[in-house]
């Protein structure tokens, strides 16, 4: 009587379980990737560990305190490593709703990854998504604060810049007005004689007659 | 030579001294940093993969050799002989032409605003360059944080970072939206960075230009360096440059070599007209304008071999990607890569993550697609993707194909997707290696072809990922943004590459500037009382008002109407212009003797012959040939719309009627200067003689020459 009943049960739970059941979750491994030499072997103990992280999630859900790991189930166990998983209620005559355990696993995900020493890419819950963690937010973003540095610079380089001009003018002006101006603003005109320009005497005071400049002044080398 | 038409006063008597350059290597320094832009960099690039590799630098140095070097050298002849900047350069040639030197200042003037939003572009990447990890590397979450922003899930974090957070463009021209703030930042951080080197004049642009202009060298070369050694680059520069003669016997690569040459030289702007004229008047211009033609021309090709090497990196590094799917992105479960000039889907779903999709993400390599006329920016080239299907990994097929090169990396034989065999069928983790799969993938094709179909495998070639090609903002800020993020130390190369992509722009918009302050200078908008900072600071001022229509969310829209309408035709004529009134109306002799005048030696036969007759030549096939192309079809622009149902590829819009009449109003207006300023001379000519009795004795510059 007793193995039929387990027979039994063993038959509503391979029901429960299965590939694309009702509430059913497939799980995908990716140790050896993960892992590489450290990789360890996939077998029955890791299974409860699992099972037993499951309930640890469920347990956590208002309502469901009294999740046992019997109540999770495992089955299709491949060699890649991937089976599919279900939760039943505590009758164990049908599953928790997928809602349930969705949000469970989410909530809980980054404890279940360290177990296993995996992440989110190689442990996965297909359909479950996990949930990101948000990148780092300064409180003031990075742009603002490098181009507040560099407009300030710029602002008092050209206020410095600005003010210098103005100095510098206001010292011309009164140099100009004490020295008489009308000698000094119109050596720049060329006169012309033949079609050759003849270059003003310079300010050097006559002691260079530019008419006659030598050769290698005159003519830029080609 | 007495009756030669001496050269006349050059200055009024009573004039305040002109600046001058401190040195020589100051103003050729500015020279080169003004022709030396952003197009030399993703512009040259791109025309050289397009058209035959290697092949295309035979006409690209006709080109030069016949029309930039020859046009080039009249700008700085006429600017350093007449002392004035385009405006009166050509009232003192001819005052009859005095509009070409207007119509020169007014293209300046667009050209400036545009180009200068470019520059924000940029500086907004430079400042969002200084974080680990760097923005563009990953989708930002939604809003459930369970997923990514769908937007950015459909096309690529570097995609959905240029168009949305950096433009947040809107999906039509019609719908511009309201002024970003961060972009209106930082185009006051641009424009107060301009005044700051322009404001007095090139007194500090010359100091300021020994950064700017050395900077980009300094940056390439360090690139290159770094390009060289990293994997796949010496196999994407020998694809890259490899020549293909028969593209020679294709009409549209000449068009593209002499418009290249053209706008890469920045002529007809009076940019170097205003910069040659600060020069002493007797100085070797020839000998200037080879130097300066020839050193753009090798930075054209400096930098492609970085780019290239860059480029051939990525492609390598796509390509592995493409293969092995064991590197699993952090976060984005499928990463599609397109660029706006590609616009295909290329899609490489890095291995399945979650649930299949409903689009298996089979290879979409790109067809052609037709292409855009140059440009100023070289900006706008599109490339239409007509989706092809690519039956994927029959072994034999792809393989042959992808072992055509057998140069390139050992593994084309076998393209595979080993994981997704390995988790559709449950084999055990790393139970397939590379060589065994092509046989593994045939017994499970004939025992469970369905399964097998429904696999999101992937052709992955080299060649189709060399092929890929991008210029302008698209090779910038999607296409190299994308390929940093795999070098080691991403940050720092992204700061590097904007930083010098703003030192490139900013001394071009020096020569700019100086070819919009001189010609104001000159004429004397100021009184004189005020000085040279006001009129630099309003001359900025008023642009940046100006400019803050491109901060719109359709401002790119904008600015490729502006790109494609007010600068390309237009620069052309009056190049043709300058040319014609140059040569013919002030006449070759004279022209003749000013530069002999100048440099000791008369124009060889080559440049009277390019002057008289090949460069002008060359310039109206050039505008026949860009009227014709625009003629044939309407304008339209590729516009980026989430919901367009080949997202993310771009939707082709035409442009509304309003749009359009604004087109044609920026085409022409500029040319409108010509005519009207030609008939004002007519008409106050003739009432002069109406009224004069007496000779006209004063012989002032600006009549000096007659016509």
């Amino acid at each position: 009587m007793l193995w039929l009943l387990f027979f039994l049960v063993t038959v509503i739970h391979a029901e429960l379980c299965q590939p694309d059941a009702e509430n059913a979750f497939k799980v995908r491994l990716s140790i050896r990737r993960a892992l590489g030499d450290k990789a360890y072997v996939w077998d029955t103990n890791e299974e409860s560990l699992f099972r037993a992280m499951v309930a640890f999630s469920m347990r956590k859900v208002p309502n469901r305190e009294t999740t046992e790991i019997s109540h999770v189930l495992l089955c299709n166990v491949t060699q890649r490593v991937s089976f599919w998983f279900v939760v039943t209620d505590p009758s164990k005559n049908h599953t928790l709703p997928a809602v349930e355990v969705q949000s469970a696993i989410r909530m809980n995900r980054n404890r279940i990854n360290n177990v296993f020493f995996l992440n989110d890419q190689t442990l996965e819950f297909l359909e479950i998504p996990s949930t990101i963690a948000p990148p780092m937010d300064p409180p003031v973003p990075i742009w603002i604060i490098i181009f507040g540095v560099i407009f300030c610079i710029v602002i008092v380089a050209i206020t410095l810049l600005v003010l210098s001009g103005i100095r510098q003018r206001r010292r011309k002006n009164k140099g100009s007005s004490e020295v008489d101006d009308a000698e000094e603003k119109c050596e720049n005109t060329i006169t012309i004689e033949n079609g050759i320009p003849c270059d003003p005497l310079d300010l050097k005071g006559g002691h260079i007659n530019d008419v006659f400049v030598t050769e290698d002044e005159r003519l830029t080398p080609l | 030579m007495a009756q030669a038409p001496s050269p006349g006063p050059l200055v009024d008597s009573c004039e305040d001294e002109r600046p001058r350059w401190d040195s020589k290597f100051q103003y050729l320094l500015s020279c080169i940093g003004f022709a030396v832009g952003l197009g030399n960099i993703w512009r040259f690039p791109y025309l050289c993969q397009t058209h035959g590799g290697g092949a295309f630098l035979i006409p690209y140095f006709i080109a030069l050799v016949f029309e930039g070097i020859p046009l080039f050298h009249i700008e700085l002849a006429i600017g350093q002989r007449l002392r004035r900047g385009s405006i009166g350069v050509w009232t003192a040639i001819c005052p009859y032409l005095g509009g070409v030197g207007l119509g020169c200042f007014t293209v300046n003037l667009l050209v400036s605003l545009y180009y200068n939003t470019v520059l924000v572009w940029v500086l907004w990447y430079f400042l969002n360059s200084f974080q680990y990890p760097l923005p563009w590397s990953s989708c930002p979450l939604d809003l459930n944080r369970t997923g990514l922003v769908g937007e950015c899930q459909g096309s690529s974090p570097v995609s959905y970072f240029w168009y949305r957070q950096t433009l947040n463009i809107t999906a039509d021209i019609e719908d511009s939206g309201t002024l970003q703030w961060r972009l209106v930042m930082c185009s006051a951080a641009c424009w107060a960075v301009l005044y700051l080197c322009v404001i007095r004049g090139i007194e500090t642009t010359g100091k300021a230009i020994y950064f700017t202009a050395l900077f980009p060298y300094l940056v390439l070369t360090i690139f290159l360096i770094r390009g060289l050694t990293l994997p796949g680059a010496v196999e994407g520069l020998m694809y890259l440059f490899t020549p293909d003669m028969q593209i020679l016997q294709n009409p549209r690569v000449w068009l593209d070599a002499a418009t290249q040459i053209f706008f890469s030289l920045s002529l007809a702007f009076g940019g170097h007209i205003a910069l040659a004229s600060y020069n002493p008047p007797r100085n070797n211009c020839k000998k200037d304008a080879v130097t300066i033609a020839l050193v753009n021309s090798l930075t054209s090709l400096y930098a492609s071999i970085t780019i290239f090497s860059v480029m051939g990196f990525k492609a390598t590094n796509d390509y592995r990607q493409c293969l092995d799917s064991h590197h699993l992105p952090t976060v984005p479960p499928f990463r599609y890569l397109s660029t706006p000039s590609s616009g295909d889907r290329c899609g490489a779903p890095a291995g399945s993550v979650g649930p299949e999709p409903s689009q298996q993400g089979r290879l979409r390599c790109a067809a052609h697609g037709k292409r855009a006329l140059s440009s100023v920016l070289g900006h706008f080239v599109q490339r239409d993707c007509q989706p092809k299907q690519v039956t994927c990994c029959s072994a034999d097929a792809r393989g042959a194909l992808c072992a055509q090169k057998p140069r390139l990396t050992p593994s084309t034989g076998a393209c595979s997707n080993i994981l997704s065999l390995i988790n559709e069928f449950d084999f055990p983790e790393q139970s397939i290696p590379r060589d065994d799969y092509p046989a593994v993938l045939m017994r499970l094709n004939t025992t469970q072809p369905d399964r097998v179909a429904q696999l999101p495998l992937k052709a992955c070639c080299l060649k189709d990922f060399l092929d890929k090609s991008a210029s302008g903002p698209g090779l910038a800020f999607i296409v190299f943004t994308e390929a940093i993020l795999h070098m080691p130390g991403a940050p720092g190369w992204a700061v590097l590459f904007f930083g010098m992509l703003f030192t490139l722009g900013l001394s071009s918009m020096f020569g700019n500037m100086e070819g919009i302050i001189t010609p104001l200078l000159d004429v004397g908008v100021l009184p004189k009382g005020v000085p040279k900072e006001a009129l630099t600071g309003l001359a900025c001022l008023a642009s940046f008002l100006l400019a803050t229509c491109f901060t719109l969310q359709s401002g790119s829209y904008w600015l490729e109407i502006f790109d494609n309408f007010a600068a390309s035709l237009n620069l052309i004529i009056f190049a043709f212009l300058e040319v014609v009134g140059v040569i013919y109306v002030y006449g070759m002799r004279r022209f003749c003797d000013d530069i002999e005048w100048m440099t000791g030696r008369r124009p060889s036969l080559y440049w009277k012959l390019s002057w008289w007759a090949v460069s002008p030549m060359l310039l109206l096939g050039i505008l026949l040939a860009y009227i014709v192309l625009l003629a044939q079809r309407p304008p339209s622009y590729k516009a980026w719309s989430p919901q367009h149902e080949q997202f993310p590829s771009r939707e082709e819009k035409l442009y509304p009627g309003w749009v359009r009449v604004i087109c044609m109003l920026l085409s022409f207006l500029p040319l409108l200067w010509v005519p009207a300023v030609a008939l004002a001379q007519l008409l106050a000519q003739h009432r002069r003689r109406l009224k004069d009795t007496q000779p006209d004795t004063s012989m002032k510059p600006e009549e000096g020459r007659g016509c």
